[in-house]
């Protein structure tokens, strides 16, 4: 024992691990500024190129020039405010729907025993994760054969495809955190699941219904490829594929400033939504992922 | 529970499954089988009704079709270095927002707003910052005196493969972050206090405590982002439409079936795009399971 301590490097002194300590703190502090800009500075950098005319964009002063014409030309724009809309539309319906569709299907999942559960969640989380190319022919008929085909409400129909299965599997990661003790009276007086689900579980699962929302939300007015396929004229884009299809007269008159006007518009209620709700949306990431 | 209560359960389970078992066969299952059978025809995309059997030779179209196999190759090329990536430095991000420094809550926020931007968004943004005239990051090179005259970022047939797995990079790594996250925080500080008392220097505590009890979050982590960058499309589309050197399979498939209206062609492609996702699925969740088998 006595050797052991013996042949250790002699112990240095503590002023040695206070600058040390400091250091690697120092270090730290640095890495999380480098983290912060990489993730920032994007954003920031659109937020000011869409506030500068002319010949300005072209210089690369880092503070926003504040001229807001081209924010003002969106406005004025009745097809990117069209599309704004058609993107409201279609992504508020979308997660709504998602919503009703999945705090069903997540009751019976995770909250009733029947022997086929294993099997349809997964079946469940195996269409969230194959591809959307897959199924592109088959929707299209499909799609015409409804007669929606460039109509806004296509989309709604072939989001669910994403959805669905996501908030049924997020939902029900969620509703097994519940303590089964909740509904143990109810079931002993002979309630209905339909009761249960209504009047005891889903008045304590607005936190979960809302982080599960916000994340449709998001992945419904992000979606491009359906967008793309489904819609064909100007008035009945989303905003994700306006943009993607806004182009200039020229490679050399590519107007940045406007498509970056038409992002920072896009993005910012998202990023604030983002925000305000970081700790919910972080919890609804999560759930499915790391406990399920 | 008797038998007849058990009955009742199981028929209302089914009542609550029937809106998404509807919804799976309206916009999956039933287009799915549709894709197939196309696949087999020589059906375009103008008169769907119109159309013979064909056999497989679509299928063996697709194969001789040099266009394919550069897809395939850039699909396989982006997804493993773009996921390698973003696995490394979302772990490193995760370890740095899990120590205890000012601003980390802030740098947490921070971290979602990349996540939460549309795809085509971010993409048209670093377009903007990687412009090879105007872009913000040739002047801050320019300005380093690193290079002589902007680069050609998008431009360039060998440089724009490496701006979509930048942009991915860019817009996934927090996801990575967010689940390496909350793995870290299911390891109890104990086990580190231990080691700690031990005297276990710091990167061995990393490579023999941190890593192993994060296997199954970067696992499934790894899973879902594999999957999910072998179906990419957008962002390789809104930068370079079908330029050879960035399609993926995706655009591949959807260029056959909607550009060229070759209904029965582009569902062999599609057909074959769901082989190989569902061939690249099937060996990762194998590795895990022999992961998890050798771990206990």
């Amino acid at each position: 024992m006595q050797n052991a301590i013996a042949q250790r490097a002699p112990r240095k002194p503590a002023s040695f691990y206070r600058l040390k300590r400091r250091v690697v703190r120092g270090l730290q502090i640095f890495a999380l500024l480098l983290v912060l800009i990489y993730t920032l500075f994007p954003y920031y950098w659109a937020f000011v190129s869409s506030t500068k005319q002319g010949a300005a964009l072209y210089r690369s002063a880092l503070l926003p020039a504040l001229d807001f014409t081209y924010y003002r030309q969106l406005i004025d724009n009745p097809i990117f405010m069209g599309s704004l809309l058609n993107s409201a539309y279609v992504a508020v319906s979308t997660t709504l729907l998602s919503l009703i569709i999945g705090i069903s299907a997540a009751y019976a999942l995770g909250r009733i025993d029947f022997p086929q559960r294993r099997a349809m969640l997964m079946i469940v989380l195996m269409i969230s994760i194959f591809p959307q190319v897959v199924v592109l022919s088959g929707l299209f008929e499909l799609i015409n054969w409804l007669g929606l085909f460039n109509r806004p409400s296509a989309l709604i129909l072939t989001y669910l495809l994403s959805t669905v299965p996501f908030t049924t599997w997020i939902l029900t990661t969620f509703i097994r955190e519940f303590p089964r003790e909740l509904e143990e009276a109810a079931i002993i007086d002979g309630c209905s699941h339909f009761r249960i689900l209504m009047k005891i579980l889903l008045p304590l699962m607005g936190p979960s219904l809302a982080s599960t929302g916000i994340l449709a939300f998001i992945l419904a007015w992000n979606e491009f490829l359906f967008a793309l396929t489904f819609t064909l004229t100007d008035e009945n884009r989303t905003v994700p594929v306006a943009i993607g299809l806004i182009a200039g007269t020229s490679r050399y008159e590519y107007p940045f400033g406007q498509i970056m006007a038409a992002s920072v518009t896009v993005t910012l209620p998202l990023i604030a939504v983002v925000l305000v709700f970081q700790r919910r949306i972080v919890a609804g990431l999560t759930a499915g992922a790391v406990k399920g | 529970m008797s038998a007849r209560l058990a009955r009742r359960d199981h028929r209302d389970a089914w009542l609550f499954l029937l809106p998404v078992i509807a919804v799976i066969l309206l916009v999956a299952v039933w287009p799915l089988a549709r894709t197939f059978f196309f696949s087999f025809t020589d059906a375009y995309l103008d008169e769907p009704s119109v159309y013979s059997m064909v056999g497989f030779d679509n299928f063996i179209e697709i194969l001789q079709d040099r266009s394919w196999w550069i897809a395939v190759k850039n699909t396989l090329i982006f997804a493993a270095i773009s996921v390698a990536i973003e696995t490394v430095l979302g772990l490193a991000i995760a370890l740095l927002l899990n120590s205890a420094i000012p601003g980390r809550g802030l740098a947490r926020a921070a971290i979602l707003v990349p996540w939460a931007i549309p795809v085509v968004v971010a993409t048209k943004m670093w377009e903007w910052m990687l412009n090879d005239q105007f872009g913000v990051i040739n002047k801050v090179l320019s300005g380093l005196g690193l290079v002589d005259h902007g680069i050609a970022w998008t431009a360039s047939s060998s440089l724009i493969m490496g701006v979509v797995i930048f942009v991915d990079v860019w817009m996934t790594t927090p996801f990575m972050v967010l689940l390496i996250l909350a793995g870290l925080q299911l390891i109890s500080p104990e086990i580190f206090e231990a080691a700690d008392v031990d005297g276990i220097p710091a990167w061995k505590r990393f490579w023999s405590i941190t890593l192993p009890m994060l296997r199954p979050a970067i696992g499934v982590a790894v899973l879902f982002r594999v999957l999910d960058a072998l179906r990419m499309f957008d962002l390789a589309y809104v930068l370079a439409a079908s330029n050879e050197n960035v399609m993926t399979v995706s655009i591949y498939a959807r260029d056959r079936l909607i550009s060229f209206q070759e209904l029965g062609v582009g569902s062999a492609a599609s057909t074959w795009v769901f082989l190989l996702v569902a061939f690249v699925a099937i060996i990762i969740i194998g590795v895990l399971r022999l992961d998890k088998a050798a771990g206990t």
